[in-house]
This record gives C-alpha cells, structure tokens and sequence, in this order.
C-alpha cells in the first residue's frame, strides 16, 4: 500500500492503494471519476484514452506507482472549460458523433491529442492521420468520427 | 421519383387516405395529473405484393406478414399501458418500455410526443422503463422493432393528452376549444393570452379511467418527424456524464469478476488456493458460483488480479476438443437437399460457409445486484428485463414482486443484450457473498465466452432457361441460434397466427424474415439448425447478412452466365419499383459501370426487411499495395474505399438517427465479409480482445460515405436498428469477387490466413493489463 498523490482534472486528489493498481481503476473505482471506460483492459481498445501531461495515453496501461505528483491527468470531464465546450466536443455535437456514446470519450480525448500532434508536427489532419487513431467504436460511427476531427481542428 | 408501397394500405380507408386522420381509441387515467395512456385497436393486414413481368415466384410470407407485424402482434393486448404524464412542474414525462443501446430511440421517442403535443424535442422527458411484468410480451427490444411496434400507441397518447390540455386552458381561458393552440408547453388562446401546461397538468386529469376517441396530427401538419434531430443525450455523452450500468455509484456494490474455465461452458470442480486468494490486497470476498469462481474487491484491478491467481479444476465445456472443422462437418450433415437436382438444363450451384462472429459490444457484459432476504434490485442495460426478473426471482427463491429491474442505457448491444447473463450471475454472486456486487465481465470473457452469431452455411441452386430463371433454391443451414428468451415468447405466440402457422420458433422467424426478392420462377427458402451447445445470439440480425451475401452472390453469377450486366440483371428480375427505386439511387449516385483500375471493382447488393428496401453500391480495392499496407496489430486486406447505400424505410422519424444506423450497419458488413470471426479450436474461442477479433476501425472504414434517403410516401416507420448490413454485405462479396475474379466460398475472406498474433493463454484466463503505457503517450 502506498500514498499517491497527482493532479487530476485540475484538483489535488490522493489515494491510499498498491502501486501497481492500474490507473483505470483508480480513477474509476476510488476516486468515482467515470469518464473513461474499460473496453479491454490492455491498452488495444482505447476507450479509457486521457490526457498525462497534455498528450494521449491509457491509464489501463499504467500502474499508479508510475504516476508522479507533478503528472496532470485528464479525462474528459477535464476536457471542456467549464460550460464552455472544446472545440472538438462542439463538433462531436454538430456532427452528432454518438451513438451509444460508451468509447466517445476516448474517442474525443484522443482526437484532440492527434490534433495537438499534427499541429505541432506542421502535419495535416488527414485522412492519413486520422487512420492513426486506434480507438474503437463497435457501433460503427466512424465516418462521423473522421468528420468530426476534421472539423474541430479547423476550431483548435 | 415515384415509388410504389410494397404493402396495400389498410382496406377500409382507401388508397390515398392518410393513416393520421383515423380514429383511435385511447385512456385517460384516473390520477391526480393528466394522465393518458393508449392501446393498438386496429387491424392492418399487409396484402399481396404487386405482380411484375418474368416468371413470377408466389408471394412468400414476409411479403404479406412479417416479423415486425408478428412483434407488434404479440404485443396488441398490453400495448394499452404505454402511459404519458403530464406533471405539476410542465414537463411531459414517458418511460420508455425499451432498452437504448445506442440506436436513438429516446431521441425518437422524444420526437414523437413532442410532434404530437407541439412542443419542443427538449421539453420531453423520456427515461428507459423498469422491468414492468405486467407489460407480458411487451418490453422487449429486438428485430428492430421499436419504432415500428410504438409509434402508433404512444402518438395515440399524446394526441389525447393534447387534447386534454386545449380543453382545459379554453375553459380556463374562457374561449371556444377550436380557438385555442399549442406551442412549447403553451396553450394560447385569442388575444395573446396564454396558460402554461404546469397550470393545467391538474386541471386536465381525470378522477374516473375512461375511454375517450382521438385523431392523430395528419402527416402533412408534421414539423418533428422527418426533420434532423441530434441525439438528445450527446452532450452527456462527450462530457463523460452518461451513465452506464457500471459507473452506477450504488453503495457498496464493489467490483466484482467471474474466474471462467478455458474450455467453452466449462463449470468449475475445485478451488486450491481460495484463502490465499482471499487474502490478496483489494480482495473482500471469494465464492464459487454456478459459472467459475467469483471475486469481489475495491477495484476491478484486484479483482482481475485475484482471479488470474485462482488455482482451479475445471470440469470439462460443452464443445471439449471441438473445434471450427468439427462443428462445420456436422452443420454440412444437417444441409437440406434442393427440390431440382444439379446438371438439369443450365444450373448454377454455390455454397458458402459464415464463421462465428462475436456480438460483444464495446460495454461488456455487466450488471449491479443487491440481493437481500426479501427482496432484490439490480440495474442493468436489458432489452428482455420481465424475462430476466423472473429468472432472478427464481435464484434468488423470491416472488418476482420483490425484484426491481433498473433498465440501465447500455454501451452497444446489436442483439447480445436480448440475453441476460450478467444479470443472472450478479443475482448468483451478491447471493453468495450476501453483499451487493458490480459484476462485469473481463474481455476476454465477453469475447470467448459470449454469446456469438453462429458458424452456418449457405447454399444456392439457381436454373436458368434462355432470359428466365427458372428455379431458385436457398438453403440456410446453421449452429443453432438462441432465440428465447429474447424473441422466443412474442414471436412463438404471434407467429402461430401467421399464414403459414405451425413453424418451429427458428424456422418461424426465418420464414418470417427472409425474402427473395427477384422473380426467380420456383422460389424455395430453407432453414435448418443443429448443435446446441454454443451460446449464440442474433448480431444485428439472425439469419440476413449471411442469406443475402449467398443470395446476391448467386444473382452476380446468374447475371455473368446469362450474359447481363449486373445492374441491369437485377432492374430486371426485382419484383417492384420500390426495391428498382433503391437500386436506381445507388447506381445513379456511385455511378455504376464508371472505369476502375484493375484490382479494385464495384459491386452491388439488394435487401428487403423491416418493412423497407436497401441497396448498395460498394467500390473495393484489392490491389497488393492497398491490401498489405503496414498497420500495427491490425488487419488491413482489401479496403472498401467507398459505399453508397439507398434505404426507403417507410415513414421516417428522424433521418440523422436513420442515417447513423446505416451507417453502422454498413461498418459492420464490412467486418463480416473481410475481417472479423472468431475461431473454435479445443472447445474454446480463441480470440480474447480487440486485438484478435478484428472488427472495423478507422484504416478499413470506406474514406466516402454516401447514404441516401429514398422518400417514401409509407404511412408508417419501419425498423432500421439492423437494415444496414444485408445488402452491404452481398455489395462487398460482389465487388471482391469482380475485383481479384475469384468468388470466396467462405467469410469473412480472411478466415484461413495464419493469425496474424499470438493467441492468449486460456489460464490464467485474462490477459494481464500491461505496465508500459507512458510508452504510447501522443
């Protein structure tokens, strides 16, 4: 059992917990934060994908011993700036992105990391590099996902 | 465009007479609000389809009574309870006998009333019912159904409920009822004067129950339905607060996870370390229960831990030692014969066979159980709660009064959640523990030991004569698929009174769903089921992805040994305008018969179900650089790099929902014809994640999607939750097979290639979630 202290979605929280209990869970299941959903456990699926320090990764993937106390981590109930949406969020609604919305949120947190990544790659938000996106969703809504992307970025 | 409706309006109201001008019947509800609740009293017996040129087949049975008709029939004597509410506050509030897994239709619902009541979309408050058992049959969501069987009841409800608040506010407002209107929750009368629905929702109700007459809004008067309408709980969903079944916060109802055994079935004997897995960080309780051994603790991390730590004797599954070959030479033994034999005149013969592909949606199996002495709660995302709440009266040796189901939204379902097995085993562990648990099933879990859509095969005798087909022979021959208890009872109960009556349950839905619909001369269609120890369930349909691809196969191999071009081999045969309108959209729009590069082709597919018609039009390319093109553990092959899809559904509530599920549908065929099964092998599946189940992702979606929305002049909305993949699928076969010159005899077309991964270990039974993950941070 060990103390572990970070930052997440803007607050200070700490968690008494073995160090290598996957940051998922302790997320999810002791600090009630369930925005990012367990879709395989083995960072394939993607939908648990938050931010650590700005940039896209998967807390299924990551012992909480691993994270430090200066790590910043968002999930996307840290995504939107109070009521005012990110941009990327708006275009999911404009494009009416969901359907059962259960990998949304990991769908969303990791276009935006994607986004940053391109931009500051001096890449395109292509077709190319939306293909690099590894989330799944089983309902299908892809298509609108790529819209999505394409049209927050323009907003980022 | 004209289009001809496949159906014959209802007889007693003439070719042209709108369905919304008709009188229903519906209730107003003794209670303190306004309080109105509707029933189905009409009749609408479908007639014979139109006749065309060619050799006509006889019309078969979906032509005239279908699974739709046969739902909504089993569901005509408790539809009276659909209720609509009118509180104190203003608000117009329903609970929704159905389960949502993403298919839209709370939206729809919501769209309904509101179009009915003249308010806004956002002004309705609709919420998923509980188990409700004196619904019967009547709270089952599945075969796309939902629509089709509630839009009728619950405008009937709301057209009263609306009737109520105008003669309520003209009182009021001391003005003559015919005066007086509606909008946004307003009843205005002359003079600007206006009286809001909070002021009336007393008013209006009823100390006596009793029967009043109502006519609906008429279709020309619709401002919501047929309009775009985003799904109304989407900003929940991007903001993270959507809640599913396991980010309930039901007080201590802790992670909870099953130990399962490696072989398919498989039931645990006995336990070697149960205290010392006991006594592992995280872990409050372990106890055996019917299907493995169960782990409850603060995180699902340590629950996973400790049932990976389990040393378990299992006894042995219900396939041991079986494996794809095995089930599929049994399956081949059970294939009916044809009525014509091979080698009279010009035959063609084609046979296929469809793997396993699992239905485990993005949620996995979960459910919350509070299991005490006298009574039980559970929440969970159940399309069949009255069936599930009976069974869990029964474990729990409770009276099913004292069992309250919690419809939960679910995260996907495409007919897996029909079945409750979560439910029934969160019952079973919360039992034994005698605590409430979070049950939900690992991964692995959910893809080995899921329920799946199951192995079958297909085969098509065809005979042809000069510019006629003469004979046209399908067989479907398949593992069993479960249909009780999700379709079993309403379906069993209705399909008696169907015209061919008497059919087993299987053989009834078939016969209730599958259609030729080409006027191929003798027209015959089979099904026959064997082995019944799979765990299988309907994915976005039972039988037709898999009918259709062998069908519209064969109708490519007929147009190429009768001389004709596709397109215009199916314009001819079709058996009307409304499915040749469908065909003409696709080819206008996705061009058909333009030039493509060798290796890459186009091809076409046709489907008619759920009151509608589809087609669509598929370009593949399957040239090396695009099939071998380098993406880490995934599975490329051909890419489908375009799709235009033409459905006419009958009356359409909302065409962005409509759209969206084609959509869907469509990622989902091309996962069934290209990429995606599962594999039997020593009597368990082997593929345990997304990693080895290859199911659609953004490198196979088509880069251009088109779908087109052929107005439809039918009175009714139709069923869309699985229209899309059908046809999609016999599109993708023929333009594959036009593009390498090879037809596949097997899909999807990468079954028998080398896995492309390592298959994980069966014990211990999850795979261990990795440690690297800063490793990918982007």
């Amino acid at each position: 059992m060990g103390t572990h202290t970070f930052t997440l979605n803007g607050e200070r929280v700490t968690v008494d917990v073995e160090d290598d209990v996957r940051l998922l869970w302790v997320i999810r299941d002791m600090l009630g934060v369930t925005g990012p959903k367990y879709g395989c456990g083995i960072n394939v699926c993607k939908a648990c994908t938050s931010h650590i320090n700005g940039k896209a990764f998967n807390p299924c993937s990551v012992p909480v011993g691993a994270i430090s106390s200066d790590d910043e981590v968002t999930t996307i109930e840290g995504l939107a700036d109070g009521e005012k949406l990110h941009p990327m969020q708006e275009a999911w609604l404009d494009r009416d992105v969901a359907q059962c919305g259960y990998c949304q949120p990991g769908q969303i947190m990791a276009a935006v990391a994607k986004v940053r990544q391109c931009q500051e790659e001096g890449r395109d938000v292509d077709d190319d590099a939306i293909e690099e996106i590894r989330n799944i969703c089983r309902c299908g809504t892809y298509n609108r996902i790529r819209e999505a992307i394409k049209a927050g970025a323009e907003n980022m | 465009m004209a289009h001809h409706r496949l159906a014959s309006p209802p007889k007693e109201t003439g070719l042209n007479r709108s369905v919304g001008r008709r009188k229903f019947l519906g209730y107003l509800i003794a209670a303190p609000t306004l309080v109105v609740a509707a029933e189905l009293a009409r009749e609408q017996v479908f007639g014979a389809s139109e006749a065309f040129a060619t050799i006509p087949s006889p019309p078969q049975t979906p032509e005239v009574y279908d699974l739709l008709d046969a739902l909504r029939d089993a569901m005509r004597p408790t539809a009276n309870l659909i209720r609509i509410e009118i509180n104190k506050d203003g608000t117009v509030s329903f609970a929704l006998p159905r389960s949502d897994n993403g298919q839209g239709i709370i939206t729809s619902t919501q769209m309904i009333i509101a179009e009915e009541m003249d308010l806004d979309v956002d002004q309705v408050r609709v919420t998923l019912a509980d188990a409700r058992p004196e619904l019967l049959f009547n709270q089952i969501t599945g075969g796309s159904s939902t629509t089709f069987t509630t839009y009728t009841p619950i405008r009937v409800a709301a057209a009263l409920a609306q009737g109520r608040l105008l003669e309520a506010g003209a009182q009021l407002l001391a003005q003559d009822v015919r005066t007086v209107t509606s909008r946004k929750g307003l009843i205005l009368g002359a003079g600007g004067k206006s009286i809001p629905f909070s002021a009336l929702a007393e008013k209006a109700a009823t100390s006596t129950t009793q029967q009043v007459e109502v006519t609906l809004k008429a279709r020309e008067s619709f401002t919501v339905i047929g309009k775009a309408q985003n799904k109304t709980d989407a900003r929940d969903i991007v903001t993270g607060r959507k809640v599913f079944a396991t980010d309930l916060q039901i007080p201590d109802a802790l992670p909870t996870v099953i130990c399962r055994a490696p072989d398919l079935n498989g039931t645990p004997g006995s336990v070697k370390n149960l205290d010392d897995v006991r006594s592992m960080p995280g872990v409050t309780d372990v106890e055996l229960v019917p299907t493995g051994v169960a782990v409850r603790a603060r995180t699902f991390g340590q629950a996973i831990d400790a049932v990976n730590a389990l040393k378990v004797s299992w006894k042995k599954g219900t396939v041991a030692g079986e494996n794809d070959d095995s089930v599929l030479k049994r399956v081949k033994a059970a294939e009916l014969p044809m009525a014509v034999p091979a080698g009279v005149g010009k035959t063609i013969d084609r046979s296929f066979t469809f793997y396993w592909a699992s239905s485990s949606s993005l949620e996995t199996n979960c459910c919350i159980a509070d299991v005490r002495k006298d009574r039980a709660e559970l929440w969970g995302p159940m399309k069949n709660p009255i069936a599930a709440q009976g069974d869990v009266a029964k474990i729990c040796g409770l009276p099913v009064g004292a069992v309250t189901m919690h419809v939960t939204q679910g995260g996907g379902s495409f007919g897996r959640k029909l079945f409750y097995d979560a439910a029934l085993e969160a019952a079973e562990c919360s039992k034994a523990f005698g605590k409430p648990v979070k049950l939900m099933w690992s991964r692995a879990d959910d893809s080995r030991q899921g329920r799946v859509h199951p192995l079958s095969t297909g085969r098509v005798r065809a005979q042809f004569n000069g510019d006629s087909v003469v004979s046209y022979e399908q067989r479907h021959t398949s593992v069993a698929t479960q249909v009780n208890p999700g379709l079993g009872e309403p379906v069993s109960a209705a399909a008696v009174k169907a015209p061919l009556g008497n059919l087993t349950l299987s053989e009834s839905i078939f016969e209730l769903t599958q259609v030729t619909p080409y006027e191929f001369g003798v027209s015959t269609r089979f099904l026959n089921e064997v082995d019944l120890r799979f765990n299988t369930t309907s994915m976005r349909n039972i039988y037709s992805p898999n009918v259709a691809t062998a069908r519209e196969v064969m109708v490519d191999q007929l147009a190429d040994a009768m001389g004709k071009d596709p397109y215009e081999f199916r314009r001819g045969f079709l058996k009307n305008d409304r499915l040749r309108g469908v065909l003409d959209a696709v080819a206008k729009e996705g061009r058909w018969g333009r030039s493509m590069k060798s290796g890459t082709a186009q091809g076409l597919g046709v489907h008619t179900e759920y009151k509608g018609v589809c087609a669509a039009l598929v370009e593949i390319d399957c040239r090396p650089d695009t099939v071998n093109r380098p993406i880490r553990e995934g599975v490329t092959g051909p890419r489908v790099t375009k799709v235009t899809f033409a459905v006419d559904i009958g009356l359409v509530i909302n065409p962005r929902g409509l759209e969206a599920q084609m959509m869907g549908g469509i990622n989902d065929a091309i996962a069934l014809i290209l990429t995606s099964s599962l594999h039997l092998d020593d009597g368990h599946f082997v593929e345990a994640s997304w990693d080895n189940y290859f199911y659609t992702r953004q490198w196979n979606t088509p880069p251009e999607l088109n779908i087109v929305i052929v107005e439809s002049d039918a009175p009714e909305p139709g069923g869309a939750g699985e229209f899309g993949l059908a046809a999609t699928c016999g599109a993708i076969a023929n333009a594959y097979a036009r593009a390498t010159g090879t037809v596949p005899e097997y899909f999807p077309i990468n079954h028998k290639d080398p896995f492309p991964f390592e298959p994980k270990p069966t014990v211990p039974p999850i795979p261990e979630s990795p440690t690297n993950g800063l490793d990918f941070t982007y």
